[in-house]
């Protein structure tokens, strides 16, 4: 009761559904209401053959004599007729093949699934032609030859549907407990896909009503005397020397119904498919508050940074922060809290729908607050993300990944580029890094991708980097490692490194000094060492800390478990 | 049309790349076990054309001799004519002979023509070949440049007004059927300004209606699909990655973004490339163009079985080679896709 009452709020009226009903309601009053008014016009022999436009004929009369604009408007009777048997017979069964499958024996099914497979490769008319040839030429054959010609591809994408159905435990459970096979259809399948299903069904109706047409506009569909849109082109095309504007009123019929067909279709989709949204609304990127130029003494200052969301919601509330040269700087809080969102306008990589405005940012001398010289920044900033499962492009071989910057902004051949990395990789004590470069990344572990990732990072020798929750996604092993090469670049290297992590046991054997945020704004600033000797003082960062896998010990500490449970 | 069926659960996750049948193990190419999966597919298409067009003579109402003999034949006239068509055979032997048949070149004679099916088919292959090959390269040549510059101008909610124009003219145009389209073609470029031939195949000039006919709405649904993938790409993590490798335009998007759009891209434009192909058939018509569209409709209106059969199978084993040469071009970009399905 209440889902649907949900289900209501959510369908949204897009305007293509609403010009789709409009069409189609318009296509289906003609076809009830012309035959009664406009058949005497549209099938009376007259001396006006082949007549141009004029009052009485708005777009001609045909060969023999008939309005071309009446014709038009009968024929849609027909031709909605024909398509809705065609589409009738496609998804009942489709339906019935499609979800059939998944009751029977296996081996049936894998049968008649891989024929299903061989069958949708072919193209729909292949099929219709084969069946108009063994049915003759007609109405009939037409609906008979395009509805089995559809059947293959609503069956693969029904039981698609089925297959991901089944495999839910309520169906699952139904089977055990013996429930007949077409009361799971009836109860458990159907209702489940009535949606997407009606979805289908539309996008059916649109490409059958093409087809359909399409064969009687070669003459294998409706036969003379009766007529549909198609068979209307085909007249039309026969006199198209002498008189164009013949084809002109069945031509705007056979869009204005599939257009119809089509945006109903697309906008019942995009109705009961949230992910469609499209808001509508201008966006201004803020103004940027012009800034006095301060002396360069730490490597990235940043004062007064605030991000907005593409609706204008404040993400990053005025956070100021600096990093000094060689200092690793940890940045803390929960996800949602602002310090990707902080690094990424620092890194000039936030998402193109956010806005950004800082009194102050800086990175050595270069103000990304403006445009900046792209090679610059490639060079000066090393990034390290997230999920290294995500992070690596899966399309392109790890080399050319890895190397990118040194090629493109190192000035330095593919060669020496390719030798350098290698080095680097085996440096961060990957094996075979020779094989692992000429690799894709789907080949390689999720440590492996991070310590590459890190390598690349290097291989410019930045001033800073910016490492996002790069350790959040190794388990605890890996993790140490990556840990100990950000310690060792640090340490040998003298790279400044910001580093953005929810753990604090991580960030308490890494950082220097470290900032907590929270709701978009620092809520306290810590050193390393007074983090380790436990002397913060913000009520979150101690539950923070409390709820650092690294720190179970303390976990007493926190007042209550509920109020763990709101910062997980 | 693909937009709604791509949006279904069930068909490939836009963005991700189809899901790959784990790793290929070191030192086997992934092509090989491609061109196993691929070849039984193959088989399984192939064996599927040749019984169901085998079937279509016997599954015909009335008596294909008949047919052939015409309206006033004897009955002596009939029978020699059955025995001389082999159809007294045992069904067993004729699916044989068939068989032989399409391995050694003989299709068969026309009942209309007295000529030979293959050479028939030799004649006007090359015609629809030529329509449905330029049709294909034109669609892809233009709709991915567009699909992918539309979905770049407009990524983070810009250019709402370049949004909405382009979802309504492609959707507008996927709807014109491609005959209507061509007739249109046909009244503007044809006959009212004169500029373009538009019967028959006679000078190279006769191609650019045809293909344009054939184009236009396969453009628009395959643009609107690498549009849709175009966003889905550019919000992926590895995007950012390259944003931060600090990339010119052209590198970053040809180099980063294409590869992954053109795999679900393709994938899901898969039928409608293939589906061209029947859009052919039904242009020529329009266009007077001499190629097996033409031919096999008038071979319906005749009952001339045996170039029905021939042209059937042929214009078949053409979807097959398309999807073939889909896969081909998607494992050639993506080497993930070699290991599992790439299509609905």
């Amino acid at each position: 009761m209440s889902e649907s009452a949900t289900r209501l709020r959510r369908f949204r009226w897009t305007p293509g559904l609403i010009v789709g009903i409009v069409l189609m309601s318009a296509v289906l009053l003609a076809a009830i209401i012309a035959p009664f008014t406009h058949s005497g016009a549209a099938e009376t022999l007259t001396a006006n053959t082949s007549r141009g436009p004029s009052s009485s004929h708005p777009f001609g009369t045909d060969g023999l004599g008939r309005d071309v604009l009446a014709r038009s408007l009968v024929a849609a009777r027909l031709t909605l007729e024909m398509t809705a048997a065609t589409t009738l017979i496609a998804v009942v069964l489709g339906i019935a093949i499609g979800t059939l499958v998944w009751i029977a024996p296996r081996t049936l099914r894998e049968v008649v699934l891989r024929v299903i497979d061989a069958a949708v490769a072919f193209p729909n008319l292949i099929f219709a032609l084969l069946i108009a040839a063994i049915l003759g030429r007609g109405t009939w054959s037409a609906v008979f030859a395009i509805a089995i010609a559809s059947i293959p591809a609503f069956a693969r994408l029904t039981s698609n549907m089925a297959s991901a159905i089944t495999h839910r435990n309520f169906v699952t459970t139904a089977r055990l407990l013996g429930v007949p096979a077409p009361r799971i259809i009836t109860r458990h399948l159907l209702p489940n896909m009535a949606e997407p299903l009606l979805v289908l069904t539309a996008t059916v109706f649109a490409t059958t009503l093409i087809d359909l047409s399409s064969l009687s506009f070669v003459g294998l569909g409706v036969q003379s005397p009766e007529y549909d849109f198609g068979s209307l082109l085909n007249d039309a095309l026969v006199n198209i020397y002498s008189q164009p504007a013949q084809a002109i009123a069945p031509a705007i019929m056979i869009t204005i119904t599939g257009l119809g067909a089509m945006l109903m279709g697309d906008g019942l989709a995009a109705a009961s498919n949230p992910r469609g949204g499209r808001r509508f609304m201008s966006l201004r990127r803020a103004s940027e508050v012009p800034a006095p130029f301060v002396d360069d003494d730490p490597l990235v200052r940043i004062d007064n940074l605030s991000v907005l969301s593409a609706t204008g919601k404040p993400l990053v509330k005025g956070v100021s922060l600096e990093i000094e040269r060689g200092e690793i700087l940890g940045l803390v809080g929960e996800s949602g809290s602002g310090k990707s969102l902080t690094a990424m306008s620092l890194a000039r990589l936030l998402p193109d729908e956010l806005s950004m405005s800082a009194s102050i940012l800086r990175l050595g001398d270069i103000d990304l607050r403006r445009k900046c010289d792209p090679r610059r920044l490639a060079i000066e900033i090393g990034l390290v993300y997230q999920d290294p499962g995500t992070t690596f492009n899966p399309a392109i071989r790890m080399g050319p990944q890895l190397t990118e910057v040194k090629r493109v902004h190192g000035r330095a051949g593919g060669k020496r580029a390719t030798t350098e990395m290698v080095a680097a990789l085996a440096s961060m004590k990957i094996t075979k890094p020779e094989l692992r470069m000429r690799q894709h990344p789907h080949e390689l572990s999720g440590g492996m991708l991070q310590r590459s990732m890190i390598a690349s990072s290097l291989c410019t020798d930045p001033t800073l980097i910016i490492a996002d929750e790069s350790t959040t996604a190794l388990d605890v092993t890996v993790q140490a490692e990556v840990l100990r090469q950000f310690k060792r670049i640090n340490r040998d290297q003298g790279t400044a490194i910001l580093f953005i992590s929810h753990d604090m046991g991580v960030v308490q054997a890494l950082c220097d000094r470290v900032a907590v945020m929270k709701d978009g704004e620092i809520v306290e600033r810590l050193t390393g060492a007074q983090l380790a000797a436990g002397e913060a003082t913000h009520p979150y960062t101690k539950a923070l800390i409390a709820a650092s896998p690294g720190n179970w010990a303390r976990r007493d500490a926190l007042p209550a478990t509920t109020e763990m449970e709101t910062i997980r | 049309m693909l937009d709604t069926i791509s949006a279904l659960p069930g068909s490939p996750e836009p963005g991700s790349a189809p899901a790959a049948a784990g790793r290929a193990p070191h030192g086997h190419s992934p092509w090989l076990s491609f061109a196993i999966r691929r070849g039984g597919g193959i088989l399984l298409s192939g064996g599927l054309l040749i019984v169901v067009t085998f079937f279509m003579v016997p599954l015909i109402p009335g008596d294909p001799a008949v047919a052939v003999a015409g309206a006033d034949a004897t009955k002596v006239q009939i029978d020699a004519i059955r025995e001389s068509l082999g159809l007294n055979l045992p069904l067993g032997t004729r699916f044989i002979d068939y068989l032989t048949g399409i391995f050694t070149g003989h299709l068969g004679e026309s009942f209309a023509y007295h000529q030979s099916v293959a050479s028939i088919i030799a004649t006007k292959l090359p015609f629809t070949a030529t329509l449905a090959a330029c049709g294909i390269i034109i669609v892809l040549i233009v709709s991915i440049p567009l699909g992918m510059l539309v979905g770049i101008l407009t990524h983070g909610s810009r250019n709402r007004w370049l949004d909405v124009g382009f979802g309504t003219l492609t959707g507008f145009f996927q709807a014109v059927p491609q005959y209507v389209m061509a007739t249109i073609l046909v009244v503007i470029f044809g006959i009212t300004l004169a500029v373009l031939p538009v019967a028959g195949a006679g000078s190279p000039a006769s191609i650019v209606l045809p293909v344009a006919a054939l184009s236009i709405a396969p453009i628009c649904s395959v643009s609107r699909v690498v549009r849709r993938e175009t966003a889905t790409v550019l919000e992926q993590d590895f995007m950012r990655t390259a944003r931060g490798h600090r990339l010119a335009a052209v590198r970053l998007y040809a180099r980063h973004a294409l590869p992954n759009l053109l795999t679900t891209a393709l994938t899901l434009s898969g039928l409608v490339l293939s589906g061209m192909l029947g859009g052919a058939i039904i242009i020529e018509t329009v266009f007077s163009w001499p190629g097996l569209g033409r031919e096999v409709i008038a071979a319906i209106v005749n009952k001339d079985y045996p170039v029905i059969q021939g042209i059937i199978l042929v214009l078949g084993a053409m979807a097959i080679v398309i999807n073939l040469l889909i896969d081909i071009v998607l494992g050639a970009i993506d080497p993930r896709t070699l290991g599992g399905k790439t299509h609905v």
